[in-house]
């Protein structure tokens, strides 16, 4: 997949900065990135048309499960590929995000090729 | 029909008889003549045979050679299968380190760095409790500044242990990190607040000016990895170093507007 664009919604600089770091390994990737739900469907109504979301649960302002069933409610939006990632392993809260229409759920700590090849199966590259 | 008209016929049916025999005799012979004349043709000559039996022989010896050539590239594969999961292992390992150590120098802001050390321990290690103790020199003693998980390790947000009292004091007073090292879950009733899973001091070069307490790891997670190891290493010196830094940066921040508050006093005065 090339100049594919990447929105990363992370409260955590750090985990914005290790998770873009990993989106680098894509050719001419495109990273924008949001600090909340809130910021991110600003970034969704922004002139770059965004490919995948990564998008962490805990956040301030608005949470990542919020985000993902208001992008799946519009009607423009609804088809973008959503990774959940946080750190809520358990069972019922993966099934949870699922449920809201995340097309993938990664626990952290991630692991960068782990993180690589579920986008790269949800892009089919 | 009279006896001699019978005599007759059966004469020429007797004829016809012999003519067929003579007939089946001779396609026969020729039949025997042409399979005997086809055999000699045939028949591969010596040489022939034996240049064909070296042929298959070194064929033989060929397709044996490129069946082992076949494994030992097979297993080169296997090798080159294996290096690029190493080497994308120590890749993610680097990536972790370099963004530890990248966000923990990128503030002087006292309250920014402990929120970083935060972040590396949750979402780099992977811990669900733990605490961040910071030394005093003046009481010797450890205690926490910042913390994740009271509802799983009550008090966790007010420890205070004398240096050089048990697991934690002895890794502040020693320098040296403590890990249990055996099934996390096994060992979990064992966890308490002064006998932690791991405990890293932050250190400047020897100087211990606190450490990092982990109780719990996250649900997802058994246990520490071998990155855990390198950055809890890297913690140590980095964040000791981090925290240091803007500690002194925030008191002479202090300072500074003191004085300045200090000077404009005297410049209005005057």
């Amino acid at each position: 997949m090339e100049n594919a664009n990447f929105l990363v919604v992370e409260d955590s600089p750090t985990m914005r900065q290790l998770i873009s770091f990993s989106l680098k390994r894509f050719k001419n990737a495109k990273i924008i990135e949001a600090v909340d739900g809130v910021d991110a469907l600003k970034k969704l109504s922004g002139p770059d048309k965004i490919d995948l979301i990564l998008t962490d649960i805990n956040m301030p302002v608005m949470d990542g499960l919020k985000l993902v069933s208001l992008v799946r409610q519009n009607a423009q939006l609804k088809n973008i590929p959503i990774i959940i990632i946080t750190t809520e392993g358990a069972e019922e809260d993966r099934e949870r995000g699922l449920a809201l229409g995340a097309n993938a759920y990664i626990s952290k700590p991630i692991q960068s090729s782990h993180l690589i090849k579920t986008i790269s199966e949800l892009l089919a590259v | 029909m009279t006896e001699e008209s019978k005599a007759e016929k059966f004469l020429e049916l007797f004829n016809k008889g012999k003519e067929f025999t003579e007939e089946l005799l001779r396609e026969n012979q020729r039949l025997r003549y042409r399979l005997a004349s086809l055999e000699t043709e045939q028949k591969p000559a010596p040489e022939e045979v034996e240049r064909l039996r070296s042929q298959i022989a070194q064929l033989t010896e060929e397709n044996k050679r490129i069946h082992e050539r076949f494994s030992a590239i097979e297993e080169e594969n296997k090798d080159f299968a294996n290096r690029y999961i190493e080497i994308e292992e120590q890749n993610n390992n680097l990536a972790n380190l370099y963004v530890a150590s990248y966000q923990l120098h990128s503030t002087l802001d006292f309250r920014e760095v402990i929120q970083i050390v935060q972040e590396i321990v949750i979402n780099l290690i992977g811990a669900e409790a733990f605490a961040i103790l910071l030394l005093d020199e003046k009481t010797n003693e450890l205690k926490t500044i910042a913390s994740e998980g009271e509802d799983v390790m009550p008090n966790i947000d007010s420890i205070s242990i004398r240096l050089g009292d048990g697991v934690m004091g002895q890794v502040a007073r020693t320098g040296e990190s403590y890990y249990i090292n055996q099934d996390i879950d096994a060992d979990s009733s064992e966890i308490s607040i002064d006998k932690p899973l791991a405990a890293v001091p932050l250190k400047i070069k020897e100087h211990v000016i606190g450490l990092i307490a982990i109780y719990k790891l996250l649900q997802q997670k058994d246990s520490f990895s071998a990155v855990d190891y390198e950055l809890f290493s890297l913690l140590a010196a980095h964040a000791a170093t981090a925290i240091f830094s803007s500690k002194l940066y925030s008191q002479s921040e202090r300072k500074l507007n003191t004085i300045q508050s200090f000077l404009d006093l005297l410049t209005t005065s005057s």
